[in-house]
């Protein structure tokens, strides 16, 4: 039998928006509430247990543009943000590079590049504070053997950054190796030919082939990283506390002590909403490209 | 072209050398986790005599055993509720057709862009009020929806030939068979793929289970790692060592399992 169009569309109606329904219970209530909370609590001043006491309009941002804290915060956020996200991804582009080749049991060194995905940041972050311990960690025992002056790498204002970078890079490798390596092996054999043929160097062909023919996801890697990077909390609470001075104090690791030691939560939200712009900033970036390039392939 | 087996060798050389700097970390960490007390104390990277005696203390002497398991249900609950409402909502986009079905994809797709970092305040707010705190509703409700996840489905569901759909009509299947007898086994590589990685990052979660929780009751390993780590790193480094190493090895065998999948699969949820 035959069902008019009508009710099928009808009972299509009724399937889809039952399919979608509890997702979309679980964003509402925990990504589009919270993101309209956020707001309105960065306009608000906060009692103790983080009520609304008034409306103070944009005075919680002004008061954050006004403080030396959040002016240190937010320039180490930036210079962190731009050395582990370029250090990544120079550094896995190479390992990728590297593992592209074809030879004997290279799946295996690949398995190993890739194996820092599966760290998380608490392992990734004690790890590397024991190679940073002042008394027997690996660098300084390295510092001894050179005779060169001992470093307290997590209590210097500018090695606790470098310290968190170093952490941070390393175990970004692991997610960004296995995607470069992916689109270095999607690139066609015959590319790499004619360069054979014109006798052109390793750089040469690296230079004018790999690099190009991966370009969107490079790009793709380097928006990823970024955005992960202005999301960075474990690495700072474990290895720095955010000190010294507030020299490692990045942007979500600043929102929650606000937040949840120094219990001002207005200044805490208008951090978020400060945080929330920028992420939306770089998505949109991406998205755009993604669908200009998309336009693009299919004319 | 011909390779020399000098460029053979310098080749095989380089990629050791690699791999052995860039893991140096996590054997350094695996070796102090079988060193004693004294030999770290004294500065020595390795032990003289291999000692396990760290990895028993782990189940003795600490609650370690109890946060594995709370990690293990979190982790396996809130990859199950994604790999399902990611597949019903892909299932919705990708085969049905509904009203203001563009409008729905884009707020999908805006939740991308929204930063759960931004959003702890009133999440822990929620869950605060809802009396939820400490426990495993807590750590994963909010995770349960997975934009990610749906894009990673419905660009594999689009895989499905059309052919096949057609075939599924003519057979007159309905939605149901359609979707278990056709769309699940067919895409099930993505399916696998997604429910994987979904775990993995589950189980390395931080910043949430630290504010979601505030006793030992459904505490995460990875919190525990940090209680450890709070409390008395000098005289314990062997003890903390061996707790670390236990909990990365759960998701090290699925990286090592799942590589293969996760270099396509994660290429095509995002860039594509």
């Amino acid at each position: 039998m035959k069902k008019d169009k009508k009710g099928q569309l009808a009972s299509q109606n009724l399937l889809a928006w039952s399919l979608l329904l509890p997702s979309f219970i679980i964003l509402g209530i925990f990504v589009f509430y919270p993101m309209v909370k956020t707001f309105i609590l960065s306009m608000q001043l906060t009692d103790l247990m983080g009520n609304p006491i008034k409306f103070i309009g944009f005075k919680n941002f002004l008061n954050l543009f006004n403080s030396d804290s959040f002016g240190t915060s937010f320039t180490v956020t930036l210079i962190f943000v731009f050395f582990s996200t370029t250090l990544t991804l120079i550094m896995s582009y190479l390992m990728a590079v590297l593992a592209s080749q074809k030879m004997k049991g290279i799946a295996l060194f690949r398995t190993m590049f890739s194996s820092t995905m599966g760290v998380s940041v608490t392992v990734a972050s004690i790890l590397w504070l024991f190679m940073f311990n002042p008394q027997i960690g690996l660098f300084s025992k390295i510092l001894t053997l050179l005779h060169l002056p001992q470093i307290n790498f997590l209590s210097d204002q500018t090695w606790s950054l470098i310290a968190i970078i170093g952490t941070t890079v390393w175990m970004n490798l692991g997610f960004s190796f296995l995607i470069l390596l992916g689109a270095i092996q999607a690139i066609p054999q015959d590319l790499y030919q004619v360069a054979d043929l014109d006798g052109a160097s390793w750089w040469m062909r690296l230079r004018k082939i790999t690099i190009p023919s991966t370009s969107a996801t490079i790009f793709f890697v380097t928006v990823v990283t970024l955005i992960n990077a202005f999301q960075t909390f474990g690495q700072v609470d474990i290895l720095t506390s955010g000190g010294p001075d507030y020299h490692t104090n990045l942007l979500v690791y600043a929102i929650y002590q606000d937040a949840f030691v120094n219990h001002s939560v207005g200044r805490a939200s208008a951090q978020s909403v400060i945080l929330t712009i920028i992420i939306m900033i770089f998505t949109m970036l991406q998205f755009y490209v993604k669908n200009k390039k998309g336009a693009k392939n299919a004319n | 072209m011909q390779t020399s087996n000098f460029q053979k060798t310098s080749r095989l050389i380089l990629l050791i050398s690699v791999t052995i700097l860039l893991l140096l970390p996590l054997i350094l960490g695996i070796s102090l986790s079988l060193s004693s007390s004294q030999s770290i104390a004294q500065g020595n990277l390795w032990p003289k005599h291999l000692e396990f005696g760290n990895y028993i203390k782990v189940f003795t002497n600490t609650p370690m055993a109890k946060f594995l398991l709370h990690s293990f249900i979190v982790s396996g609950l809130v990859m199950i509720g994604q790999v399902v409402l990611s597949a019903m909502a892909a299932y919705a986009f990708v085969f049905l057709n509904f009203r203001f079905k563009k409008s729905v994809f884009i707020l999908f797709l805006s939740t991308m862009m929204l930063p759960f970092e931004a959003q702890i305040i009133p999440n822990f707010a929620t869950m605060r009020d809802l009396n939820l705190l400490n426990t495993y509703a807590a750590i994963g409700l909010p995770f349960l929806a997975s934009a990610f996840g749906t894009f990673m489905m419905k660009t594999s569901f689009e895989q499905i030939p059309t052919a096949l759909r057609q075939l599924s009509d003519i057979e007159g299947l309905n939605h149901f068979q359609f979707a278990t007898k056709v769309v699940v086994p067919y895409t099930r590589v993505s399916i696998i793929t997604f429910a994987l990685y979904s775990f993995l990052t589950n189980w390395n979660m931080y910043l949430w289970p630290l504010i979601a929780t505030t006793n030992d009751k459904v505490r995460t390993v990875q919190i525990g790692l940090r209680q450890l780590r709070s409390q008395d790193t000098a005289s314990n480094w062997g003890l903390i060592m061996a707790v670390t190493i236990i909990s990365v090895i759960p998701t090290l065998l699925i990286i090592f399992l799942g590589q293969k999948y996760f270099k396509k699969g994660l290429t095509n949820g995002v860039i594509k």
